[in-house]
């Protein structure tokens, strides 16, 4: 590999997408553009398919033989009780399961026709390509330059130069780059919790990763920080590939193409998947009663 | 193919994998110098163990080495003496200041004592020894003479053991519930009656596991006891007759030991090492009970 | 048969709990005026002798008269030997055992079983295995190099214990993060892990010198007692505890010495101890404000 040539590429292929903004202009805070004008918008092609996907934690079956695909350029929504197996599922997909003691995953997740299970996976690679944001912000206790910076030279960007640029663009896509311009050295943990979860969105969209995993990114937010992330979201759609966990179904009916409502079992506690479809079929025409229980309020 | 395009099937040698193995490499190190430990004290007692029966250790008439007499029995009373003596002294003491500690001081009290108790414990055993030898045998000895005596080595052991008695029975206090406090509170039991009724039971077993800690320290402790206990192998008949443990006999003999009385030594040494294993293992399945 | 008590009446505990509470008190206060004891005993008996020439003089007459000049050198080799040779493997092992194997492994069990016992082997009996181990197996003879080597075995559960903790103690969400984003372990323990459990870690390790610069019973047979001003590490030195211990017993009229001897050895400790808790308690509230 030849970083600064791939670098070249990485910034042009990023102007595609985003014309060059001058430095810390705040007549400019957003640069992408609106809902579902982005090149790839919603072909229905699959770019993430699981087939029978069981999840155990240690003997316990947590989800039980899960078969959805995830679109590319999509907003898929999970959504369903609590303990219904949508984090599970979600951290199947990046292999995050790798990290929790114990945990075991049978049937296959293919990423591009590609079987992540597969031994000869690279999954820092994997990673780097299906970002990950998670429930409560997690920034660094570093600065927030440095929170951007630190996987970017893991994944070979070395070059001040070129880090300051990334850095930027991702700031500026995320509405944050107006707040923090001045002060990039400032510790993250500073930022207030909206913003701390903005930074973690720019932290993952530097890899520039085709697939953006988010669990109930909102949750922990209060209802202004959480609107200002949903608007977020909502201009990301149709650039990247996003699955998103909500509890909040109105969340979820506003900004998903897709959704896949889980249900977890009464006795055994079991989670599985009851229902996938488009997101309007999901919540107007529900073929499966438990789907019309739970999207009317009725269940859950 | 640009460097995001990657593709994910190319695996690379990854240098987790090599750091896990240097760090294995240590890990192994460190579990090993254990067995490197028992193996050449067993080494060294081979000879002693070899030819002279066991049941000699308890039944020869005296300890002269030199004369082949090997009965370390009066340095093991030695020990057990001197070790439950301070016990004796010390759980009371150590209780107490952990009762102090978690009940009865104001945050700002309590921290100064856990602070000086936490300095009690950085105080050398050579130190306290010296403490010992030049203040509190002279004190005995005018008393009883000769000073230097079961006594001086039962309070010098004790203020050793205490610090370690104070912070586990303070950590196993402070691990107990709140909501048993509270509900003791809203019984309305008195203070003493919650702490003897609620909170000490419910501490029991890290208290009991922070005893046999403190018992395996005071079985292991040489210089301290080396200076203030006197050293005649004989077994006590007061508090103040003079004693020798079996830690104090190795260090005082091992310069000029040759042949079987260094193996018998090391024999010492080996019988030392399993007590302890022994009380520190307890300990440890103790703790690991109390987590649960 | 219930026996009516108004709710006004006076507890008959009362009595009895005042008796406990003064009880601990006696007890508390007893236990403080002890140390103070000791501390002042040291203070006043140490006190008069201790001057720069005292620590930088070369001891004369058995040590009765001149310094600890040459004791410090030797003292601060050992300390050395023992940390250059306990760290990186302590270390190492720490990093394994919270990274990257799982607590319940059978490696993981095994090292940390045999850790376990090893904090508690009496100080002699790392003496009596330095001593046939290294002085007599390896030919180091009695030396610095010896003595050093002895010390880090003992100080080797401490490093551990406590670097383990430090590191268990990093949310576990920093982790998470860190992989999701495709950073190798490796990377997210040396640029996240570390600086954030490093004062942990600095206090582990100077809790660890302070236990070495204590130590005597496992420095008598392996570095030595030629107090000399060392010249190779292969020479015998003779540690600052060591050096009270002689004096004490082996040197009449060696008192005065001893004392501050002493004084020098419970300062350096004391000082050490401070800075340890100080680190580990500006550590404990640093992680309540991450969190």
């Amino acid at each position: 590999m030849k970083p600064k040539s791939d670098m070249t590429d990485y910034l042009n292929d990023r102007e595609v997408l985003n014309p060059a903004q001058p430095t810390c202009d705040k007549s400019n805070a957003y640069t992408l553009g609106p809902l579902q004008t982005g090149p790839y918008c919603c072909i229905p092609e699959p770019v993430i398919q699981v087939k029978d996907l069981s999840l155990f934690y240690g003997a316990k079956r947590a989800l039980d033989k899960v078969t959805l695909a995830i679109y590319r350029g999509c907003i898929t929504a999970l959504i369903g009780p609590s303990g219904c197996g949508k984090t599970s599922f979600l951290s199947a997909i990046n292999r995050l399961t790798d990290l929790i003691p114990d945990c075991r995953v049978e049937g296959a997740v293919q990423f591009e026709g590609n079987d992540i299970y597969d031994a000869t996976c690279n999954v820092q690679q994997l990673r780097k390509q299906i970002g990950m944001v998670f429930q409560k912000p997690t920034p660094f206790p570093l600065s927030i330059q440095r929170n951007i910076a630190l996987p970017l030279r893991e994944h070979g960007i070395t070059q001040r130069a070129d880090i300051q640029v990334i850095t930027e663009q991702v700031l500026r896509d995320v509405g944050l780059w107006d707040e923090v311009c001045d002060r990039l050295d400032a510790p993250a943990l500073s930022l207030s919790g909206g913003q701390q979860q903005r930074l973690c969105i720019a932290r993952a969209l530097a890899l520039d990763p085709q697939i953006l995993l988010m669990d109930e990114p909102c949750s922990a937010l209060d209802p202004i920080a959480s609107s200002v992330v949903e608007d977020l979201i909502n201009r990301l759609n149709g650039r990247y590939t996003i699955v998103i966990v909500t509890h909040n179904l109105a969340q979820a009916r506003r900004i998903a193409n897709y959704a896949a409502f889980f249900w977890v079992k009464e006795r055994e506690r079991i989670g599985h998947l009851v229902e996938f479809g488009h997101c309007r079929d999901i919540f107007e025409t529900p073929t499966h009663p438990l789907t019309a229980a739970y999207v009317s309020g009725t269940r859950g | 193919m640009t460097w995001w395009k990657r593709s994910i099937l190319f695996q690379s040698a990854s240098i987790d994998k090599w750091l896990q193995w240097l760090l294995r490499a240590g890990a192994v190190m460190a579990a090993l110098i254990m067995v490197l430990i028992m193996l050449f004290l067993l080494l060294e007692s081979w000879p002693a163990l070899q030819h002279i029966a066991l049941i000699r250790f308890f039944t020869d008439e005296t300890w002269h080495p030199l004369e082949d007499h090997y009965n370390l029995l009066p340095m093991v009373t030695g020990t057990l003496y001197a070790s439950c003596g301070a016990l004796f002294l010390a759980i009371p003491l150590g209780i107490a200041s952990a009762l102090f500690m978690a009940f009865y001081a104001s945050p700002r009290m309590a921290i100064l004592y856990r602070r000086l108790i936490e300095l009690l414990a950085g105080i050398p055993s050579v130190v306290f020894g010296f403490w010992g030898l030049t203040t509190l045998v002279p004190m005995i000895n005018q008393w009883q003479p000769p000073g230097a005596s079961l006594l001086a080595a039962i309070l010098i052991l004790t203020l050793m053991i205490l610090p370690t008695l104070a912070l586990t029975s303070h950590a196993a206090l402070t691990a107990v519930p709140g909501e048993y406090l509270r509900s003791a509170a809203a019984l309305g039991l008195s203070r003493w009656g919650m702490i003897y009724g609620v909170v000490l039971p419910a501490a029991r077993k890290g208290i009991v596991a922070g005893i046999l800690l403190a018992a395996g320290r005071a079985i292991g402790e040489t210089m301290a006891v080396l200076m203030v206990a006197g050293n005649v192998v004989q077994h006590a008949d007061s508090l103040f007759a003079p004693i020798r443990t079996l830690t104090a006999n190795i260090a005082l003999e091992m310069a000029y030991a040759m042949s079987d009385h260094r193996a018998v030594l090391f024999v010492s040494g080996l019988l030392l090492l399993l007590l302890v294993m022994v009380l520190t293992s307890l300990a440890g399945w103790l703790g690991k009970e109390h987590h649960v | 048969m219930y026996k009516q008590i108004g709710v006004t009446g006076k507890p008959n505990h009362l009595l009895r709990d005042q008796m406990i509470r003064l009880l601990i008190y006696l007890m508390v206060l007893c236990v403080s005026g002890v140390f103070l004891w000791i501390l002042l005993d040291l203070i006043h008996g140490g006190g008069a002798l201790l001057s720069w020439d005292f620590l930088t003089d070369v001891p004369r007459d058995a040590g009765r008269a001149g310094g600890i000049g040459s004791i410090l050198i030797s003292t601060l080799l050992v300390l050395l030997i023992a940390l250059l040779v306990a760290l990186p493997v302590g270390w190492a092992t720490a990093m394994l055992l919270a990274e990257f194997i799982p607590a319940m492994s059978l490696l993981g069990r095994w090292v940390r079983y045999s850790l376990q016992v090893l904090a508690g082997v009496p100080s002699i009996v790392f003496g009596l295995f330095g001593y046939a181990f290294f002085s007599i197996y390896l030919g180091m003879g009695f030396s610095i190099l010896s003595g050093g080597l002895t010390l880090a075995c003992m100080l080797l559960p401490i490093l551990v214990s406590t670097a383990e903790a430090g590191l268990r103690a990093v949310p576990e969400s920093y982790r998470l993060s860190a992989a999701a984003l495709g950073m190798s372990r490796t990377a997210t323990l040396f640029h996240l892990l570390l600086p954030v459990a490093a004062p942990a870690w600095a206090a582990g390790l100077l809790l660890g010198i302070g236990r070495a610069a204590a130590e005597t019973a496992a420095l008598m047979f392996t570095s030595g007692y030629v107090d000399r001003m060392p010249e190779s590490l292969l020479d015998s030195g003779r540690v600052l505890a060591l050096h009270i211990f002689d004096l004490s017993m082996n040197v009449p009229g060696g008192d005065a010495p001893a004392y501050a001897s002493a004084l020098v050895l419970i300062i350096l400790l004391l000082v050490i101890n401070l800075i340890a808790m100080q680190l580990i308690h500006f550590w404990q509230r640093r992680k309540l404000n991450t969190e």
